[in-house]
């Protein structure tokens, strides 16, 4: 073990822990200020309750996702500063573009949201939640602008005096189709974690708090948040499909290493379950599905699918000896979870949306059980895709140009890192329990009481309770 | 101007702003146990930043995304080098970011006074170690030829960074109480406004001592009228706060912050972080920086949307403006 690892460790298990909130909050916003919106509209109680109720899911979740994130920006320069002098001039600016044109909009608008029912018109209120959406959604983009630099690198040249790569083209870095189309595709997971938490809690709350005086608020949420579930789960389906054509383009082995095909094919067969020697040369056990693999690749069923042996040959004679090959395992599973888990979370929306057509009520405790796991599957797809997008661009940091081993940071000793390895692991396991019984706790809660609290003792309008405090 | 000067002006401002807004909320959090007798008397003071402390974190957040765009060698050097300060510093910012927002999320006294703690050594360690961080890297530290740091941790905490760090302590505590005289009603106005002058005098006194100490080790003459700038900014904060002339008062103290942080800035320029071994390991706003390119387009960036951010911003703290006490804060 030694400090490379630890840092690609602690890389991979902080980036992972951020991202279970991040979806959420890119999700949930956007759907709590539809809610908003629909009560804006309506005038409807329901829709303001929702609101509310979603809204306070949604603030638990937002304030890990933003603690966890300040640790993603400083972890560049600390464990991985070469990789940062390599990059910095193409990689910093949408990063500093994030935090200027999309973190101080989501920050602040989230504050007036939050504090300003009552301290602002109803309009401006609504007009925030917005704000603080469309704020968290751009941010997405500029990280995934400044992720697909390192999967496929444009609009840059290589100094040949300092060895470091300099931006020639920044429209370029911002239109890297990677990045066009591998942001819908986030989103599009996004809504599904979020979609995936409204149909969750308001199933539960349909099927065990059935006398409630809100079961028709729980009811409209659980079937909400399954059409957003299903449609979400459409847009991951197409999104994928194109970035699938768009890996095999610019990263050729990253698909084979989805596929651990080793061998190039034309046509090739998609496999949906191989057990075999990891080396690939014995088969065990196979699903295969033919044509597939060269549709998902090229768009032609007939089109030629590069192997991992044959890329890891071009790639050794382009790049000089050495292995170029991803963990075949973790990218041939991670790649397969991905899609399971995501479309078992669209399978179960289905089943609730069936369970109440015609104005029916489901009582089933296996469709409860099912609802309530329900999250966890876009979570975990969510998961593996990144592990899978990551895991299948190694050896590279930024694919042809820095191998991941030259980005470490030369000045950190093996004890540092392993320091903060352990206090991150330490920390964001304590949170994650800590916030996973809040979540609970206040799910379980169920929607407001709208009526409103009864002054202290005066009612004098200056000494008016505050709509909300910390 | 270079677009390097304009740049490292750029990181300055930011950082300034970054003191200059989380300062008083690091210095609201450690005063909470001091100020805050009771529970709904916490809840007051967690109240007057609750709406702000998150876009004032964001400050924090540009200076490192600019320094890391208009600086690469300067972001990856300092950061991979003052590595278990800013290590703290992250697990500090975790821990009081998540306890603002969950800490009224349960009744139970044993899950306040966990969050209290989280808010109280959360504020507490950030505001030691900015300063200790900004001293070193005005004075100096190990780097090679390479601009890798060779030092350890122990060559961060030299005498001189480490009164750093205690006048960004005693300069956000200051500046902290003054916030809460200024946003509060009541008693606990009072107090803190009477806390405020108590602190402001050994503020002063720090913060003179280390403003001195900065000008023997490097110096320009803007550094100079900046250090003198802060001095007497700081005083008139203090003798308005004597007063009881709160927006005075914290007007004092956040420009004593500015021209402090501004001094440090203007004594290193053109230096980003100097090297106390090889003079080629020195990092300057020249051989720091990015191509003219990033810059330029960076520099768009930054004309077009400052303004936009400062403007919301300054009306979020216009809708906040209401003093609250005790009388505000919701039973539940």
């Amino acid at each position: 073990m030694d400090a490379l690892d630890v840092a690609r460790w602690q890389f991979g298990v902080t980036t992972v822990y951020h991202f279970l909130f991040v979806p959420l909050t890119i999700g949930l916003s956007v759907l709590v200020a539809i809610l908003q919106t629909m009560w804006h509209r309506t005038g409807n109680e329901r829709y303001l309750k929702l609101t509310k109720f979603y809204g306070k899911l949604f603030l638990i979740n937002f304030a890990m996702g933003v603690v966890t994130g300040i640790v993603q920006e400083f972890q560049f320069g600390m464990n991985w500063s070469d990789y940062s002098r390599f990059v910095g001039d193409i990689f910093g600016a949408p990063l500093a573009i994030e935090a200027l044109v999309a973190f101080f909009l989501e920050s602040t608008f989230i504050g007036l949201w939050i504090f300003g029912w009552d301290r602002l018109p109803k309009r401006a209120h609504l007009a925030s939640i917005w704000a603080a959406a469309i704020g968290t959604n751009l941010s997405a983009y500029f990280i995934l602008a400044a992720n697909s630099f390192m999967q496929n690198p444009v609009g840059y040249r290589i100094n040949p005096d300092t060895g470091r790569a300099e931006l020639t083209d920044f429209p370029a870095v911002l239109t890297n189709k990677v990045a066009l189309i591998t942001f819908p595709h986030t989103l599009a997971g996004s809504f599904l974690v979020a979609g995936s938490l409204i149909v969750a809690v308001g199933l539960w709350h349909v099927i065990r708090n059935r006398d409630s005086a809100d079961t028709g608020a729980y009811r409209f949420a659980t079937k909400f948040g399954s059409w957003v579930v299903l449609v979400a789960s459409a847009a991951v389906l197409f999104t994928g499909d194109i970035q699938g054509k768009i890996m095999t383009d610019v990263q050729p082995m990253k698909m084979a290493a989805a596929e651990g095909l080793y061998t190039t094919e034309s046509p090739a067969s998609f496999s949906v379950l191989t057990v075999g020697s990891l080396d690939g040369s014995r088969e065990l056990f196979a699903i295969k599905i033919p044509y597939l693999l060269s549709y998902l690749g090229t768009g032609d069923p007939n089109g030629t699918v590069h192997g991992i042996n044959d890329l890891q040959a071009q790639y050794a004679s382009q790049y000089g000896a050495g292995s170029y090959t991803p963990i075949i395992p973790v990218t041939y599973w991670s790649f397969r979870f991905m899609i399971a888990f995501g479309m078992a979370a669209a399978a179960i929306a289905l089943l609730v949306l069936w369970s109440h057509r015609k104005g029916r009520t489901p009582t089933s405790r296996w469709l409860l059980r099912a609802g309530l796991v329900m999250p966890v599957l876009p979570l975990l797809a969510n998961s593996f895709g990144w592990i899978f997008t990551e895991m299948g661009r190694q050896p590279w940091i930024v694919f042809g140009e820095m191998l991941t081993r030259n980005g470490v940071s030369r000045s950190v000793s093996l004890t540092e890192v392993l320091t903060s390895f352990t206090a991150f692991t330490l920390i964001y396991a304590s949170l994650a329990v800590v916030e996973f019984k809040l979540l609970v706790r206040y799910a379980r809660a169920g929607v407001p009481d709208l009526t409103p609290e009864p002054a202290d003792d005066a009612t004098d309008d200056a000494e008016r309770p505050l709509a909300f405090a910390y | 101007m270079e677009l390097t000067t304009v740049w490292f002006l750029l990181v300055a401002v930011l950082f300034t702003g970054y003191f200059i807004l989380e300062g008083f909320d690091f210095g609201v959090g450690m005063l909470l146990p001091v100020l805050g007798r009771d529970d709904r008397e916490r809840r007051v003071l967690i109240n007057t930043i609750g709406p702000v402390w998150d876009g004032n974190e964001v400050w924090l957040i540009t200076a490192g995304g600019a320094m890391f765009a208009a600086f690469p060698e300067w972001y990856a050097t300092l950061f991979s080098g003052f590595y278990l300060p800013l290590l703290l510093i992250l697990l500090a910012l975790i821990a009081r970011g998540v306890a603002f927002e969950y800490r009224h999320k349960r009744p139970e006294a044993w899950w306040k006074a966990r969050w209290d703690r989280a808010i109280f050594f959360g504020s507490l360690l950030p505001a030691i170690l900015w300063g200790v961080a900004f001293a070193n890297i005005l004075r100096g530290v190990p780097l090679d030829g390479d601009h890798e740091y060779v030092g350890g941790l122990v060559d961060l905490l030299n005498p001189y960074a480490l009164l750093g760090g205690l006048t960004t302590l005693a300069l956000f505590l200051t500046h902290g109480a003054v916030f809460v005289a200024l946003k509060t009603t009541g008693e606990i106005r009072e107090r803190a406004g009477a806390l405020a002058v108590k602190l402001g005098v050994g503020t002063a006194v720090v913060a003179v001592a280390f403003l001195t100490w900065t000008l023997t080790i490097r110096s320009s003459a803007a550094a100079v009228v900046l250090a003198v700038g802060a001095a007497l900014a700081l005083l008139g904060g203090l003798a308005a706060a004597r007063v009881r002339r709160e927006g005075w008062a914290f007007t004092g103290t956040a420009v004593a912050i500015a021209l402090a942080v501004a001094t440090l800035f203007a004594a290193l320029f053109p230096n980003v972080l100097p090297s106390t071994l090889d003079a080629a390991g020195t990092l300057t706003a020249t051989n720091a920086a990015s191509t003219p390119y990033t810059l330029k387009i960076m520099t768009w960036v930054a004309v077009v949307f400052t303004p936009i951010v400062l403007a919301y911003q300054g009306w979020t703290y216009w809708v906040f403006r209401k003093r609250i006490g005790v009388v505000h804060i919701p039973r539940h």
